[in-house]
């Protein structure tokens, strides 16, 4: 039998090395099975979560196609029918939005959860992305009963061409992604302070006007149609959606893809860019 | 014999952190909007010390005496202000993978498990991250399972099990990439004895079985005593002491302690020493250590003795010992 001895000790081996890539799918893949996992084990809870968000986009159907019947059948040569199409995948894109807010960085930091992941060598971004991305999955699965009784109840005008599926398919991720690395740059603004809240605010309010959220954003004027080309909020919420339900040409739903790549790009620039400063500040105050 | 080259080198090693300070009441608060008043608060001053592969140190000191900012130092989570610390040759402060795969630091305090599912699963994400490959999973996984005999209780959630049960689980978690270093903040802090004595029974039998290196804080003596041959005491941020568990009774305790048994126990002892207890035939004396072998004498001549135990105090009063002289300082 070994005794502890300051003789050198068989050291154990560390691990053979997998490829990179492969560890890094194996890890997206693990994590978004417990994810899964977990969310169907609370499946009323969920459920219950996703019907408590279905008031804002009925609430802002009703009111549309209120406006629309009341000159003479359509908004901009929008119909009831358009407007049902468009809030009832609202209610999808609203979901795979769904991100790691700001505010929970200041529980995350106190509770001791980001210590706990900088202890392990893979970056944190992954876990939030795989474990809210797993959350998604199941959330699509349970949001087809939803989609299908909006259908009946409000009668969408929708037929969307398979190439209109298969980019909003890609879309809705692209969406999730950007919306992702946005808020992981805001909430890393807690290590610099806590009050990240209001900072919060300001972006959600920009947010609500420049996404498409509150109104597709052909009904906006044409100036806030060009700034928000120019921002990530569209890629985010109203290109998804339009993508397909707005029958848009291929080179726009090309185009709106290679926005999302970029914006992608940007953020993950900018994340790996903060990261660093941001754990050098935390390092050195500590917790 | 030449000694390795330690695992963990610590040299001058410092962390000041700045901490805000205000008055209470209305007016500091108006007064620190336009002047905002710091104290630099010396968490760890000018630490130094050595372990080599295999050892299990215990790190000893009161609570706000620099134990924790120490291990997030070696672990990587916190920069030193100024000093210089390697461990398995890395600097941690980089947080380099290869330094990441190769630690563990465990916190009795927090909890890394996913909450709402059953360790096993828990453990597999772990094996996605640490890069595990498959067999070895299997068999390390299943060779903490039976040591720390988790059974069933790994199908079960986490949130459905006891303290202990969780805290088992959180080792055998912490523990499945089979580190060479271990970080241990409390490991057995809130937990019944039959708890705390299968943890650190594990921990011994990890230390055997993998030579990995251990440090370990604890304010359970048991912990120490059982696993632990070396200790670093620190109070205040500086070293008191490091050394020896045994060279630390005889460096700081100016007593020791004598249990008699005799015939009749209601004879009275107080001519010999100090009478600290008694129940039945059984007196307890504390006696001056260099008067030691004088009253033993003295007793064992004057006195129908049964039996005699001399022993050097709890280790918990040494300590206790240790950390008032350097108040007194």
């Amino acid at each position: 039998m070994t005794t502890r001895t300051s003789l050198e000790p068989p050291v154990a081996p560390p691990p053979p090395e997998v490829s990179r890539l492969r560890s890094l799918l194996d890890f997206y893949l693990t994590s978004t099975r417990l994810a899964i996992i977990r969310n169907f084990q609370y499946r009323v809870a969920n459920y219950f979560y996703m019907i408590g968000m279905l008031a804002e986009p009925i609430m802002l159907l009703v009111v549309w196609s209120a406006v629309a019947r009341s000159r003479g059948g359509s908004v901009d040569g929008l119909t009831p029918g358009d407007f049902a199409a468009y809030f009832i995948v609202w209610t999808l894109v609203r979901q795979m939005n769904i991100a790691f807010t700001p505010a929970a960085w200041e529980w995350r930091i106190r509770e001791g959860q980001l210590s706990g992941w900088l202890l392990r060598p893979i970056h944190p971004i992954n876990y939030d992305l795989a474990d809210i991305g797993g959350w998604k999955v199941a959330v699509i699965v349970m949001w087809l009963p939803i989609a299908a009784v909006l259908t009946v109840i409000f009668h969408p005008t929708l037929h969307p061409r398979l190439v209109d599926v298969l980019v909003f398919a890609v879309a809705i991720w692209g969406a999730y992604a950007i919306r992702s690395l946005a808020l992981w740059l805001l909430g890393m603004v807690t290590f610099w302070t806590t009050r990240v809240g209001a900072i919060f605010e300001t972006y959600f309010a920009a947010e609500l006007i420049l996404s498409g959220r509150i109104v597709p954003l052909k009904l906006m004027p044409a100036w806030v149609q060009r700034l928000a080309n120019f921002l990530p909020f569209k890629w985010t919420f109203g290109y998804p959606i339009e993508s397909l339900v707005g029958r848009l040409p291929i080179a726009q739903l090309v185009g709106g893809l290679a926005a999302q790549a970029l914006w992608i790009a940007v953020g993950s620039g900018l994340v790996a860019l903060l990261w660093r400063r941001a754990i050098r500040r935390f390092s050195s105050v500590g917790n | 014999m030449a000694h390795p080259s330690p695992i963990v080198d610590v040299a001058d090693l410092r962390k000041t952190f700045k901490v805000p300070e205000r008055e209470a009441g209305l007016r500091a608060s108006l007064r620190s909007l336009v002047r905002r008043t710091t104290r630099q608060v010396k968490a760890v001053d000018g630490i130094s010390f050595a372990i080599h592969p295999g050892e299990v140190v215990g790190f000893l000191g009161p609570n706000g005496a620099g134990k924790t900012t120490t291990l997030k130092m070696l672990s990587g989570l916190l920069y030193p202000t100024s000093g210089s610390v390697t461990v398995l040759g890395h600097t941690p402060s980089r947080r380099e993978k290869d330094f990441l795969r190769r630690i563990t630091l465990v916190m009795g305090n927090r909890n890394q498990l996913e909450w709402d599912l059953p360790a096993l699963d828990s453990f597999e994400l772990n094996r996605a991250i640490y890069r595990i490959p498959q067999e070895e999973f299997r068999r390390t996984r299943d060779e903490f399972i039976e040591l720390l005999d988790l059974g069933d209780l790994v199908r079960k959630p986490i949130r459905n099990l006891s303290l202990g049960e969780r805290m088992k689980m959180e080792i055998a978690g912490s523990l499945l990439h089979r580190p060479q270093v271990l970080f241990l903040d409390e490991p057995t802090i809130g937990l019944d004895v039959t708890m705390q004595k299968r943890i650190r029974s594990f921990i011994g039998e990890y230390n055997r079985r993998h030579g990995a290196t251990v440090l370990l804080t604890s304010h359970y003596m048991a912990d120490v005593e059982a696993l632990c041959r070396r200790v670093v005491v620190i109070h205040h941020g500086r070293i008191l002491f490091d050394g020896e568990l045994a060279a630390l009774s005889h460096q700081f305790a100016a007593y020791k302690t004598i249990e008699v048994s005799l015939e009749d126990g209601t004879v009275d002892l107080s001519g010999y020493g100090e009478v600290v207890g008694r129940e039945g035939g059984r007196v307890t004396l504390r006696v001056p250590k260099d008067d030691t072998s004088r009253v033993t004498a003295r007793l064992l001549n004057d006195q129908p003795v049964k039996d005699l135990l001399v022993e050097d105090p709890p280790i918990e009063d040494v300590i206790e010992l240790v950390f008032a002289q350097e108040v007194v300082e």
